[in-house]
């Protein structure tokens, strides 16, 4: 599947790479949606590395699942969630119990690798242990500025805030701590003109 | 001199004024006719008796309706003061800091009596009167940067320093032009600076981080800022710009020279001793055109100025609908006569 090319943005944008094997005691893979195809490519790579991975995947709600592909990679651990919500303790627990040289992969959407990678940051990994590698849909994490609601899966600006219902600019502006773009009311100044919808790299 | 403060407000009726003496001593930021983005850091040396230059932190008129718009804020929005855990000894060199300058520099207005640990600080104007142990935060009401930031003009951010860049880890911050702390806590020089326009490509962020991580304990420095604010209202803040955006539509001929406000930030930069930290204090004046431009060589360099300016700073300001508006009524008071070198008055 090609991947998108981010156009060049401002400096609080994430930008994400390309996973590669590491040599590390244990390896912790996170993917979403088509994020597991970066994992497959990882595992097609470095096939022996898949005996020390414990690998956590969130299929997309539809959308083709590749749990059965990543299986058959042979992780040491391998768990599908229903959504990233429902997955979240886990990978706490993961990140907790690890031992000094975990590697940790992160594929799929901004908003996956965006969470994970505030777990795997709080939880005290240095950055140089975590690679992303963005895969599938563009859609972003947005935080409305105003009432702090964060909506999911947003593909088009402005879009309605789903908490306050404000009319929203999407920015570039990225906080790593909140995981999420900056939402900002975008008939502020003019109530009512609401410019036409969208998509986000139209 | 005794400061005679003001009774005011800074949101609804906007009751704020300045005083002939708050319009002489304006921080007017403008050195020459026209205006791009520099690393504009100078040592923060007292200079000019009577400027805001002058002490270590200027307190003037606005002091106790600015310390209440504050208190009105943070009970709208507690989230304007936070601090992550490792910040707490910041927070407490820069009470030391704001403690310490302002009873030695206003001893008719503030006190500190220090045995040891156990301090004793008297704000008079705000009638506050507190004994604590200093470094022990069970002994005052807040924490320590929010405790002494209730009590000190403008906002603060402290700055980790760590992996040759700063850290925006703690900050109080209600008078700020259109950035949110809530959101950029956390981010490190240059992604906070992200939203810029030029100025990255200018190197200016390069440079400037690089002097700052050098900067030396005892040799803080300043520099200002500025944008324009309809309405003297401080608390520009992302956070309600859905309710204030509108205002800037109020602006008509009849009304601009005393609606429209220059803004203008006099921003400091010190290194705190036990931490490590750099406290950011940022300092907001702000002035109606109609007072501006009593003075005339302001008039007359705000006038070129706002004309020349590109396009992408009056757009990342927020005032490139109004420009011409404000150009057209500065234009009365530009007589085309060649201005003085220098930001003071002739
Ligand atoms: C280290 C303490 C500093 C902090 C915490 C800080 C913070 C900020 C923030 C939050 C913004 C608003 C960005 C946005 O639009 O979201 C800003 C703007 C800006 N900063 Fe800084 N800054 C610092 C130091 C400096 C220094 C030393 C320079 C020197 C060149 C500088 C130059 C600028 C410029 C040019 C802007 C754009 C302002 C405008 O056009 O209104 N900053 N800063």
């Amino acid at each position: 599947m090609s991947r998108f090319q981010f156009p060049p943005s401002i400096r609080s944008r994430p930008v994400y790479g390309t996973l590669e094997p590491r040599r590390g005691t244990a390896h912790l893979m996170v993917a979403d949606a088509e994020g597991a195809e970066a994992l497959l490519d990882l595992a097609r790579a470095a096939p022996e590395m898949m005996a020390k991975a414990h690998v956590l995947y969130i299929p997309a709600a539809e959308g083709n699942d590749l749990a059965d592909r990543l299986r058959a990679t042979g992780p040491a651990q391998f768990y599908v969630g229903p959504s990233y919500a429902a997955s979240v303790s886990r990978l706490r627990k993961a990140l907790a119990d690890a031992h000094m040289g975990l590697q940790i992969y992160l594929a799929g959407t901004e908003g996956l690798i965006g969470q994970a990678m505030q777990e795997a940051m709080s939880a005290g990994y240095p950055a140089s242990a975590i690679q992303t590698e963005h895969r599938g849909s563009v859609a972003r994490r947005v935080q409305c500025v105003h009432c702090k609601g964060v909506t999911e899966n947003v593909s088009v600006t402005p879009f309605v805030c789903s908490h306050c219902g404000l009319n929203l600019f999407v920015r570039d502006h990225y906080s790593r701590r909140i995981a999420a773009f900056q939402g900002v009311c975008v008939d502020a100044e003019d109530p009512g003109d609401v410019p036409a919808q969208e998509g986000l790299y139209q | 001199m005794t400061i005679q403060f003001n009774d005011e407000t800074f949101h609804d009726d906007y009751t704020f004024r300045n005083s002939d003496w708050a319009i002489q001593r304006f921080p007017f930021p403008f050195h020459e006719d026209s205006y791009m983005y520099s690393v504009n850091l100078e040592p923060h040396l007292s200079l000019r008796p009577g400027s805001v230059y002058e002490k270590t932190f200027d307190v003037d008129e606005h002091y106790v309706a600015e310390m209440k718009d504050r208190a009105r804020v943070l009970a709208e929005d507690p989230l304007r003061c936070q601090s992550l855990p490792h910040m707490t000894l910041a927070g407490w060199d820069l009470l030391e800091l704001i403690m310490v300058s302002k009873a030695r520099e206003y001893p008719d207005l503030f006190e500190l009596h220090r045995d040891g640990d156990r301090w004793h600080w008297i704000n008079k104007p705000l009638g506050i009167e507190q004994k604590f142990v200093f470094l022990d935060e069970t002994t005052l009401p807040c924490g320590p940067l929010e405790y002494i930031t209730r009590q000190a003009q403008g906002d603060y951010a402290l700055l980790d320093q760590r992996d040759d860049n700063l850290w925006m880890d703690a900050g109080m911050v209600t008078t700020q032009a259109d950035w949110s702390l809530d959101f950029d806590i956390g981010m490190n020089f240059f992604e906070w600076h992200a939203p810029v326009p030029m100025a990255s490509e200018l190197g200016v962020f390069q440079r400037a981080l690089k002097f700052l991580l050098n900067l030396q304990q005892g040799a803080p420095v300043r520099r200002l800022n500025w944008t324009m604010t309809v309405n003297p209202l401080l608390d520009t803040s992302p956070e309600n710009y859905h309710k204030w955006g509108v205002q800037k539509t109020a602006l008509t001929p009849e009304n601009v020279g005393s609606k429209q406000h220059l803004r203008v930030e006099l921003q400091t930069l010190f290194r705190l001793p036990r931490s490590n930290a750099l406290a950011f204090p940022i300092r907001c004046y702000l002035i109606r055109l109609e007072d501006l431009v009593t003075v005339p060589k302001w008039g007359r360099r705000l006038h070129r100025v706002l004309r020349d300016l590109p396009e992408e700073l009056a757009t990342y300001k927020g005032f490139i609908r109004n420009r011409p508006m404000i150009v057209e009524y500065l234009s009365q008071f530009d007589d085309g006569t060649p201005t003085s070198p220098g930001v003071f008055p002739d």
